[in-house]
């Protein structure tokens, strides 16, 4: 009675924000660029996308603001660190920072509105998850089976060989911190509008790190962000389920059930990684590295 | 008071606490607040003023001293103060403030503010619900028991599925109490109910809170009480159309339905009585519970929601409550391992219910040890 469509919706409502935010720093590292900054765009997106429909109503139009608002945020980091070459992991820490302080200051005037219904889509399940699920396989496709997918993943590879090849390099990765910062933005959103129904400063409460951590575990790969997210909202859902049901467990081992599978996965792919032969889950091989076309 | 004379009086501060023998100057006596002086009142919040619950109402009690005093007084106030060693670092930041009393509005702040205390015998400290006192630390705590014995037998009556739902913060005496005082309550208008426990191991964290209350809804709950601070619950219960009540603050914002009522702490007439006392130099340290016939622990208005024989049912327990002809905790009472806990007529001393760490006959879920 524990597994059965119940749970299995919550589980999968529980990782859609994750599951945004994973898929849109998928792109943004595949172009070569850490950005440390997710938990930041999301809780921007997750006020904005809040405020937007609060104001409108309207709960699509606020998804809409928050991808907005993510993309917004995220050319911040853009123009610091492809224009003004700083170090991308400082950078994106301060992103994190940034937001959160941000939302907390522009947030006190929605604190204890209550959010517009969401429309529930197909079978019952908002439109947001369905869109989720829809954009693994389009990702995956995007990166794989298409030229501008191939670019992207050059530039990532190796920057200095692309740029000899003559692509834009600096162009393709702002345009693939945009993306990921629009999909973050909306795994906030998803998080005050669809599973909160309202905001609270501080509320995404670490999914952005989560996100991050579930990239790496992913081998940058879509169907493996999707495997993450929902490994972890599995865990997350099912120890409150359990404590609910009242099975007796340790309460303390189920509420640190989630991080210690999230540290396991973590363990066992860099263990693959480290054994096996070219495979394809090694990271981007100009991850993290700036690129200066002078040099 | 610019960087120098703050550095200075941090000092002057600090060195008395050092020296041997400044323990006996600790006991200063009390001497009022000159007129034309102005006390500084400093408050730590555990959330977001905005929280809607907790923190919110401690902060209406501090907008209460500034109504009171008016310039008698300045208030400041830090909010979303982590329990643990931060806390000592926000409470030594007011009292270099030149705040001469710091409220601390959270169980979890009690080592910080005993550890700052020492370090400032010349500041008062008013610790909520903790137990450690010093001379210039006293402790305040509301009864919520009380008023859990009201919503407890509101839920009772009102659930179909005679199921329940408690969101619980983590296993402390002051939430288990409410726990057991609610499900007695409960089972005394309605023996068959059953009541699920969830611990979300924060008093606040909106997302957690809002997967709790689906969690328990997807078990069959269609009465939810929390313990946590943010309306979160109460929105996941309008989402499922199931009820739920006001936590410390009234919230009514989801009114009428879910929050059919509430709990109110109303710390501003203890606030203002404190304050009072450090202007006119009466002030000393004391540990006070004060419930439902003081008022610092209110009733929300029970709304059309509820059918009005129930209504009146949890007006009149709340009625003798507060008269004190009734007690939340009266035998025969058993423990949930089945053992005696009070015999007939007998009520639990207020020694036993601070330090309680079981659940009374009936509940199935077990307390994490």
């Amino acid at each position: 009675m524990i597994l059965d469509v119940t749970t299995l919706l919550l589980l999968i409502s529980a990782a859609t924000p994750i599951l945004f935010a994973a898929l849109g720093e998928v792109i943004v590292e595949r172009a070569g660029v850490l950005n440390l900054g997710v938990e930041g765009l999301m809780i921007v997106g997750a006020l904005a996308g809040f405020a937007a429909a609060h104001a409108t109503g309207s709960t699509a139009l606020g998804f809409a603001v928050a991808a907005v608002a993510g993309a917004g945020l995220a050319m911040i980091f853009a123009v610091l660190t492809q224009m003004l070459l700083t170090n991308q992991v400082a950078t994106g820490l301060a992103l994190t920072l940034f937001g959160l302080g941000l939302t907390a200051m522009f947030g006190k005037p929605y604190e204890g509105i209550k959010a517009p219904p969401v429309p529930a889509g197909p079978l019952g399940v908002n439109a947001m998850i369905w869109l989720g699920l829809a954009l693994v396989p389009l990702i995956w496709l995007g990166l794989n089976r298409t030229r501008a997918g191939l670019i992207l993943r050059g530039v990532g590879e190796n920057h200095d060989a692309a740029h000899a090849l003559g692509y834009k390099v600096r162009a393709v990765r702002i345009a693939a911190i945009a993306a990921g910062g629009a999909l973050a933005g909306m795994g906030g959103a998803y998080i005050s509008i669809a599973i909160v129904l309202q905001w609270t400063e501080g509320m995404t409460a670490g999914a952005g790190w989560i996100a991050l951590a579930i990239v790496v575990f992913a081998g940058w790969n879509p169907w493996g962000a999707l495997a993450g997210a929902w490994l972890f909202g599995g865990v997350t859902v099912l120890q409150l389920r359990l404590q609910a049901a009242g099975v007796a467990v340790p309460v303390q081992l189920l509420s640190m059930a989630p991080y210690l599978a999230t540290i396991l996965v973590l363990v066992l792919i860099s263990a693959r990684q480290t054994y096996a032969r070219g495979g394809g889950g090694t990271a981007p091989g100009s991850l993290g590295r700036p690129f200066h076309a002078l040099r | 008071m610019n960087r120098r004379t703050l550095l200075a009086s941090a000092a002057a501060l600090a060195l008395p606490a050092l020296l041997p023998g400044a323990r006996a100057r600790a006991q200063t006596p009390a001497t009022p607040v000159p007129a034309g002086e102005t006390l500084k009142v400093g408050f730590i919040y555990v959330g977001p003023v905005g929280d809607g619950g907790w923190s919110y109402q401690h902060d209406l009690g501090r907008k209460a001293i500034e109504a009171e005093y008016g310039d008698r007084v300045e208030t400041t106030f830090i909010e979303s103060v982590p329990e643990g060693a931060d806390a000592e670092r926000a409470l030594t930041q007011l009292a270099l403030a030149g705040n001469t009393l710091i409220f601390a509005t959270s169980f979890g702040f009690m080592d910080a503010v005993i550890n700052t205390a020492r370090k400032f015998p010349n500041v008062k400290f008013e610790h909520a619900t903790g137990y450690k006192r010093a001379d210039n630390v006293a402790t305040y705590d509301a009864r919520f028991y009380e008023g859990r014995a009201v919503i407890g037998t509101i839920a009772g009556r009102m659930t179909k599925s005679n199921k329940i739902g408690y969101i619980g913060s983590f296993p402390i005496p002051e939430v288990i109490q409410g726990i057991n005082s609610s499900f007695i309550h409960a089972r005394k208008v309605n023996p068959g109910v059953e009541m699920k426990v969830v611990w979300a191991y924060s008093w606040f964290d909106p997302a957690k809170e809002a997967d709790a209350a689906a969690a328990l809804i997807a078990e069959g709950v269609d009465v939810i009480l929390q313990h946590t601070d943010s309306t979160a619950p109460l929105a996941k219960a309008q989402e499922a159309g199931v009820i739920g009540f006001g936590q410390a603050s009234d919230m009514a914002n989801f009114k009428p339905t879910p929050r059919v009522s509430s709990i109110i702490d109303n710390w501003a007439p203890y606030y203002i009585r404190r304050v009072g006392q450090i202007l006119d130099g009466t002030w000393t340290s004391h540990g006070v519970w004060l419930g439902i016939g003081d008022g610092e622990v209110e009733i929300g208005e029970i709304t059309e929601a509820v059918p009005a024989e129930v209504k009146a049912e949890a007006e009149a327990l709340k009625a003798q409550i507060a008269s004190k002809a009734y007690h939340p905790f009266t035998g025969p009472l058993k423990k949930q391992d089945g053992s005696d806990w009070l015999a007939e007529g007998a009520v639990a001393t207020d020694e036993e219910l601070s330090s309680m760490n079981f659940f009374v006959e009936g509940i199935a879920a077990q307390i994490p040890s």
